[in-house]
C-alpha cells in the first residue's frame, strides 16, 4: 500500500502548483473572468505549454500517457485556485471521450488540436428533465443519408460559449428513458442550425444552453456505437466526477488554509478569534471532512481503472457523497466562522464557497449518488 | 396548558389574513416568493398602505401610534404577514430606533422622528459594526466629539444595510476616548445627507448590493440629535438588540418557503417523476417541517410568557429563535437547492421577465449564498450560544 506520489508526478504537481502561484492568483482570475467567455487564452496556452492539456492521452496519440493519478493532481490544483479554464469540459470529458470511444480518424482529427490549445470542447448532456439521468434523452439524432440530423436542446453546457465542438447525446433509437438507443456525436459549434445562448455561472464559469435544430453531420460523427453509447458516457462521466471530486479538495483544502490563517488574524474582544475552543473545534471538524474527503477522492481515483464497470460506478458514486457531505460543511463553516466578510465578493472565501457548492450540483449530487450506493447494496460485503 | 388560539384571536386572525390577502401589491408577493431582493420604492409603498390601516407600527405603545395589541395577537400579526408573503416594514425604524427614540428620546424627537418612521417618510439605516467590532461591538472606534453645540464625528461604519436608501443612520459613537469599552459610547442620530458622509457599496457573494461601508470625515451633527444621556449609548443598544425576540425567528417565512418548496418539487421531474414523490427528499423535508414546527412552539412559549409578565429584561430563550430560525432558514435555502439540482448554475440578474424557463430557478443559488448571513448578523450564532451558557446555563 502507498498513498505517497512517485517522484514523477510530485514533479507534476510542482510544476502545476508553480504555474497557477505565479500567473493565477485572486487579482489575475478576476482579469481572466473578464476576457472572453470567462477565462483566459494565455493561461491556456501555458498550460498547454506545460504539457498539462495532453496528460491523459496516449504518446500514440501526441500525449503523455498519464493515468488517473495526474489527472487528479491536476484538478486538485486547478481547485485550489479556483481555475476558470475549460480543463474539465475539454481535456476530462471530450477528451475522455475521444480517447476511450474515438476512431482512429476521430482522434486524428481533434485530439492534436486540444493538446496544443488551439481548439476546446463542451459536453452538450443536460436536458430540461433529465436531471442527473445519463439516460434520459429526448434530443434525437436520425439518419439522413449516410449521416445524421440531430434535434433537441441542451441546458448549462459548460464551456458552451466558447467551445469549438459540442459532444452531444442524443437518441437513435427508443423511448426517453431507454439505456439503449443512446448516441453521442461530435458536432461543430458553427454547424448550421445550432443556436447559443451562453451566460455566467453562479461561481463565475460561463455556460450556455444550446438548441440543435436539424442539424446536420456525417457518419463520421457518432463516437463509438450510436445505438448503444451510455456505457462510454456513463465511463466518462466518472472521469468527470472524480476530476470533480479532486477539484473539490483543492478547494476545500484552500478554504480550510484560509479560514485557519483568518482565525489567526482578526481579533475581538482583545484576542484572536483562533483562541476560542468552539472556533478551534469547528475547524479541527473542517479539517475531519475534507481528510475524510480526500480519502475517498482517491479511492475514486483508484476506481477509474476497475475492469468491472459496476463497482467503478459505485466507488465514484460513494466519493461524490462524502465529497458532497464534506464540502456543503466545509464551505458553510468557512463563510461562518469569517463573519461578514466571508459573505462579500471581495474576499476570496465566499468564491471557494460557491464553486463548491455548484460541484455538489453537478453530474448527481449526493442524495443521488447514497441512492446508487443503497441501490448497489453498499460499499460492503 | 392550551394550545389553541381562543375565538377572538382567530377573528383576529382572519381580519388581518383577509387584510393581506387584499391589499399586499401582487409585484411583492411574487418577488418574495421567488426569493428577490425588493426595491426601495416596494417596499415604501407597502408600509404606507399598512400606515393607511394604522398597522405599520403595530407593536407601538398606542400614545406614539401603535395597536395596544396583546403580545399574541402581535405574533398573529407578524405571522400572517410572513405568510402573505408581505415584507415586514423597515426594521431599522420601526423595530430598533422607533422604540429607542420613544423609550428614552425627550419630547422633541418623539414628536418629530416617530410619525415619520411610521409613515415611511424615512429611510433608516443601523450604523453598529465597523471594520474591527463586529461581535465585540464594545470596542468600536468612531469618535464623536463635542464642539459647541454640535458633535464632530469621524470614523468608519460597515455593513450597513441599505444604507444608499437611507435619509438617516443611527450610530454608537465614542464620545468618551478616556471612559472604558462600553461606558464612553453615546447613541446619535446621524443625516445621512451631511456634509463629510461617503456611502461606498459592498457587493455580496450573490451579486446583490444590500450592505456599505459608510465613511465619516468631520462630519457635524446637532448635539440635538443625541439620543438620552451622552454616555449611555450602550445601555440604548442593549435595549435595541433584546427588542427584537419574536421577530428573529422568522416561522411564517420558512412555512412560506416550505410551500414553495412543495410547489416546486412537484413540477420538478427526477427519472419521469415529480421530486415530491421521492421518499428520501419527502423525509428531508419533513423533518425540517418538524423542526419549525418545534421553533413555533417555542415562540409561542417565550410570547404568552410575555402575555403573562409583560415586556421584562430580554429573554435569553430569544437566543434559541435566533439560532434554529436561521438553521431552519438556511436548511429550507438547501433543499431548494436539492430540488433545483443541476439548474441551480446559471447566474442571471435579478430581474424577473427575462427568460421564462429560467425565472423561477435564477434566485435559488444566490439565495443559499446570501442566507448565509443570517448566523452571521444579529449575533452571530456563535455569540448566541455564549449567551445561552452563561446567561441560561450559569457555565
Ligand atoms: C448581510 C449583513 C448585514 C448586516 N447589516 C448590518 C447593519 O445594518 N448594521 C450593522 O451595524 N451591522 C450589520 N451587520 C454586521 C453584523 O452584525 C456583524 O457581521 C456581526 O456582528 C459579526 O461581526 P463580524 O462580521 O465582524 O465577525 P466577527 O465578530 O469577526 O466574527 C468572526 C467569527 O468569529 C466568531 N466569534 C466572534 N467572537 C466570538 C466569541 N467570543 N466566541 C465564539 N466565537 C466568536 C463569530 O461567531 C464568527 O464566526 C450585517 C452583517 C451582514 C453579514
Amino acid at each position: 500500500m502507498d498513498f505517497d506520489l512517485s517522484e514523477e508526478q510530485r514533479l507534476l504537481k510542482d510544476s502545476v502548483d508553480g504555474l497557477l502561484k505565479t500567473s493565477y492568483d485572486f487579482e489575475q482570475r478576476k482579469k481572466y473572468a473578464e476576457e472572453k467567455g470567462g477565462w483566459s487564452k494565455s493561461v491556456w496556452n501555458k498550460l498547454a505549454e506545460q504539457g498539462l492539456l495532453g496528460l491523459p492521452f496516449s504518446e500514440d496519440d501526441g500525449g503523455f500517457g498519464a493515468g488517473a493519478v495526474e489527472t487528479m493532481i491536476v484538478m486538485e490544483a486547478l481547485g485550489k485556485a479556483l481555475v476558470l479554464e475549460p480543463y474539465l469540459a475539454t481535456v476530462v470529458i471530450g477528451g475522455g471521450f475521444l480517447r476511450r470511444g474515438g476512431s482512429a480518424a476521430q482522434k486524428a482529427a481533434y485530439i492534436p488540436s486540444i493538446i496544443d490549445g488551439s481548439k476546446t470542447l463542451a459536453f452538450a448532456q443536460l436536458e430540461k428533465n433529465s436531471r442527473y439521468d445519463l439516460a434520459d434523452v429526448t434530443t434525437t439524432a436520425k439518419k439522413r443519408g449516410d449521416g445524421w440530423v440531430i434535434d433537441g436542446e441542451k441546458f448549462v453546457v459548460l464551456n458552451g460559449e466558447t467551445a469549438d465542438t459540442f459532444i452531444v447525446t442524443a437518441r437513435t433509437k427508443g423511448g426517453q428513458r431507454d439505456h439503449t438507443g443512446i448516441g453521442v456525436f461530435l458536432v461543430p459549434a458553427n454547424a448550421k442550425g445550432i443556436s447559443i445562448k451562453g451566460y455566467p455561472t453562479q461561481d463565475g464559469l460561463h455556460a450556455a444552453d444550446v438548441t440543435f435544430s436539424n442539424v446536420e453531420v456525417g457518419a463520421d460523427a457518432a463516437i463509438d456505437n450510436p445505438e448503444n453509447a451510455l456505457p462510454l458516457i456513463e465511463q466518462v462521466v466518472d472521469d468527470a466526477r472524480i476530476a470533480l471530486c479532486a477539484e473539490a479538495i483543492g478547494a476545500m483544502d484552500e478554504s480550510l488554509k484560509a479560514t485557519v490563517e483568518y482565525l489567526k488574524t482578526r481579533t475581538q474582544f482583545g484576542v484572536a478569534i483562533g483562541t476560542f475552543q468552539v472556533l478551534q473545534h469547528r475547524a479541527s471538524d473542517m479539517f475531519v471532512a475534507l481528510e475524510q474527503a480526500r480519502s475517498m477522492a482517491m479511492f475514486a481515483t483508484m476506481a477509474q481503472d476497475f475492469d468491472d464497470a459496476k463497482e467503478r460506478a459505485t466507488a465514484v458514486a460513494a466519493a461524490k457523497v462524502q465529497v458532497g457531505k464534506s464540502l456543503r460543511f466545509v464551505g458553510q463553516q468557512a463563510i461562518q466562522l469569517h463573519g461578514g466578510v466571508g459573505m462579500t465578493m471581495e474576499f476570496k472565501i465566499g468564491h471557494y464557497f460557491k464553486r463548491l457548492s455548484m460541484i455538489e450540483n453537478t453530474f448527481g449530487d449526493s442524495d443521488y449518488h447514497l441512492k446508487r450506493v443503497s441501490d448497489a447494496g453498499g460499499l460492503i460485503n | 396548558m392550551d394550545l389553541s388560539l381562543s375565538k377572538d384571536e382567530l377573528a383576529f386572525r382572519d381580519e388581518v389574513r383577509t387584510f393581506f390577502k387584499d391589499n399586499v401589491p401582487e409585484t411583492m408577493k411574487q418577488k418574495l416568493r421567488e426569493g428577490r431582493h425588493t426595491s426601495k420604492q416596494d417596499l415604501v409603498d407597502w408600509t404606507r398602505i399598512l400606515h393607511k390601516k394604522g398597522w405599520a407600527v403595530a407593536h407601538w405603545p398606542k400614545e406614539h401610534g401603535g395597536t395596544g395589541w396583546t403580545p399574541v395577537q402581535q405574533y398573529i400579526f407578524n405571522e400572517e404577514l410572513q405568510l402573505a408573503p408581505a415584507q415586514p416594514p423597515l426594521p431599522f425604524g420601526v423595530n430598533m430606533v422607533g422604540p429607542v427614540i420613544y423609550t428614552f428620546g425627550n419630547d422633541a424627537q418623539k414628536a418629530y422622528y416617530l410619525p415619520r418612521i411610521a409613515s415611511m417618510e424615512d429611510w433608516w439605516c443601523q450604523g453598529f459594526s465597523e471594520p474591527g467590532s463586529g461581535s465585540d461591538l464594545a470596542s468600536l472606534k468612531t469618535t464623536a466629539k463635542k464642539k459647541g453645540d454640535t458633535y464632530i464625528v469621524n470614523g468608519q461604519k460597515t455593513w450597513t444595510t441599505l444604507a444608499q436608501h437611507a435619509d438617516w443612520i443611527f450610530c454608537l459613537v465614542r464620545t468618551d476616548p478616556t471612559a472604558k469599552k462600553q461606558s464612553g459610547i453615546s447613541f446619535l442620530l446621524i443625516d445621512m445627507k451631511s456634509r463629510g458622509i461617503t456611502v461606498r457599496p459592498i457587493v455580496t457573494i450573490d451579486g446583490g448590493r444590500e450592505v456599505n461601508e459608510v465613511f465619516f470625515d468631520d462630519v457635524e451633527v446637532p448635539a440635538a440629535n443625541l439620543v438620552g444621556e451622552e454616555n449611555k449609548g450602550w445601555d440604548y443598544a442593549k435595549f435595541l438588540l433584546g427588542n427584537e425576540r419574536t421577530n428573529i425567528a422568522r416561522v411564517g417565512m420558512s412555512k412560506e418557503r416550505i410551500r414553495r418548496i412543495k410547489e416546486l418539487a412537484s413540477s420538478v421531474q427526477s427519472g419521469g417523476k415529480p421530486i415530491i414523490e421521492d421518499q428520501k427528499f419527502r423525509e428531508k423535508l419533513a423533518m425540517v417541517e418538524i423542526e419549525l414546527k418545534a421553533l413555533e412552539l417555542t415562540q409561542m412559549r417565550v410570547v404568552a410568557d410575555e402575555s403573562k409578565h409583560g415586556k421584562g429584561k430580554p429573554n435569553p430563550a430569544s437566543s434559541i429563535l435566533k439560532i434554529k430560525g436561521s438553521d431552519i432558514q438556511q436548511a429550507t435555502t438547501e433543499l431548494l437547492m436539492d430540488v433545483i439540482g443541476p439548474f441551480a448554475a446559471p447566474f442571471a440578474a435579478d430581474e424577473p421577465g427575462s427568460n421564462e424557463i429560467s425565472d423561477w430557478t435564477t434566485q435559488i443559488a444566490p439565495g443559499y449564498f446570501n442566507y448565509r448571513k443570517v448566523s452571521i448578523y444579529g449575533g452571530s450564532n456563535e455569540i448566541q450560544r455564549n449567551i445561552i451558557a452563561k446567561a441560561v446555563l450559569g457555565l
